[in-house]
C-alpha cells in the first residue's frame, strides 16, 4: 500500500461517512451542510485520482454554488424539522432496496475488476483537456451551453408568480393555512388577492 | 493504485442516495439525494479514464464527468424552481402530499 492509497482511503472514508450523515441527518441545514462536505470529498477524490481540473470544477460549481442553493431551497421553504418529518414510512424499505443494491453492485465490481493490477495514476494535462473540449468535444459543449440558458430562462419562468408588465400588480395565489374567513370581507376577496395585499387589502371598505 | 477502491466508494455513495430518495419525505432533501447519485457516476467515470485508458487522446471519462456536472447544475436550478412553485401552491413541500395526478 502506497502513500497515495492511503490518502485515498482516508478521504473516502470522510466522503462516505459524510454521505451517510446527509441522508440520515435530522437537521435539514445539517443535512445540506454534510451534503457541503461530501461534494469536498469527492473533490479530494479527485484529485487523488490525478484529475486536477475536475476536482476545481467540483468545487466551485458543487462546493460553491449548489450547495448554496440547496441552503436557499431550505430556507425558503420552512420545511418541519425532526426525523419523523423528514423521514416518511418507507425507511425500511429504503434501507433494503439500497442495502441489497449495495451488495450486488459491489460483487459484480469485485468480480470484474478484482484481478485488475494496481496501476500507476495518470491522468491527462490541463492542455490536453482543453484540446480535447476544443477539437473533439466542441459540439456537445456548445449543446451543454444552450441547455444552461434554457435552464436559467425554464427556472425563471417557473419560480415568477404570475406573468404580468413589470411593476404593474398581478394577483398571486395566497396560502390559507386554515384560517376562516371573515364574511364581511368575503366579497372582496379579489382585491385582497392583489400582490401587496398586506397594506392594500385594509384600504378597502 | 487498483480501481476497485474508487469504485467501491462510489457504488456506496450511490446506495447512500437511492436510500435518500426513498426514505426522505422533504422534496429538497430528495433533490440533495439525486445529486449525491449522480456525483458517485462522476467518480465512476473519473477512475476508468485515469486508471484503465489513461492514453485516450479524447479525455472522454473526464469529459463526461464534466458534462454531468453541468447538467446536474441545470437540474438543480430547474427542480428548485419546481419545489418553490409546488411551496407556493400548497404550503408543503412533502412528495406524500404531491398527489395531484395521482389516478
Amino acid at each position: 500500500m502506497t502513500g497515495h492509497d492511503v490518502v485515498f482511503v482516508v478521504v473516502g472514508l470522510v466522503t462516505a461517512g459524510a454521505a451517510v450523515l446527509t441522508v440520515t441527518s435530522k437537521n435539514l441545514m445539517h443535512a445540506a451542510l454534510y451534503f457541503a462536505v461530501t461534494l469536498g470529498g469527492m473533490a479530494g477524490v479527485f484529485l487523488t485520482l490525478a484529475a486536477d481540473f475536475l476536482a476545481l470544477v467540483q468545487i466551485v460549481v458543487y462546493v460553491g454554488a449548489v450547495t448554496v442553493l440547496f441552503l436557499f431551497g431550505l430556507m425558503l421553504t420552512r420545511a418541519p424539522i425532526g426525523r419523523e418529518a423528514l423521514d416518511g414510512q418507507n425507511r425500511g424499505l429504503g434501507m433494503a432496496v439500497s442495502g441489497g443494491l449495495f451488495v450486488v453492485l459491489s460483487t459484480l465490481v469485485i468480480g470484474a475488476f478484482g484481478g485488475q493490477g494496481t496501476a500507476e495514476v495518470s491522468g491527462p494535462g490541463i492542455r490536453d483537456f482543453g484540446i480535447a473540449i476544443f477539437a473533439d468535444w466542441v459540439l456537445p459543449f456548445e449543446v451543454l451551453s444552450m441547455l444552461l440558458l434554457a435552464a436559467l430562462i425554464g427556472a425563471i419562468v417557473l419560480a415568477r408568480r404570475e406573468s404580468g408588465e413589470s411593476g404593474e400588480e398581478s394577483t398571486v395565489t395566497r396560502i390559507e393555512l386554515s384560517v376562516d374567513r371573515d364574511p364581511d370581507t368575503a366579497e372582496h376577496e379579489q382585491p385582497a388577492l392583489t400582490a401587496g395585499a398586506g397594506s392594500s387589502g385594509e384600504e378597502h371598505p | 493504485m487498483s480501481p476497485v477502491g474508487p469504485l467501491l466508494l462510489a457504488t456506496f455513495l450511490f446506495c447512500a442516495g437511492v436510500y435518500g430518495v426513498i426514505a426522505r419525505r422533504n422534496a429538497v432533501l430528495v433533490l440533495l439525494s439525486v445529486e449525491l447519485m449522480l456525483n458517485a457516476v462522476n467518480i465512476n467515470l473519473v477512475t476508468f479514464q485515469n486508471l484503465l485508458f489513461p492514453d485516450d487522446p479524447a479525455v472522454t471519462g473526464q469529459m463526461f464527468a464534466l458534462f454531468i456536472i453541468g447538467v446536474a447544475a441545470a437540474e438543480v436550478g430547474v427542480g428548485l424552481a419546481i419545489v418553490f412553485n409546488m411551496f407556493r401552491n400548497r404550503a408543503s413541500v412533502d412528495v406524500d402530499d404531491a398527489d395531484l395526478m395521482r389516478w
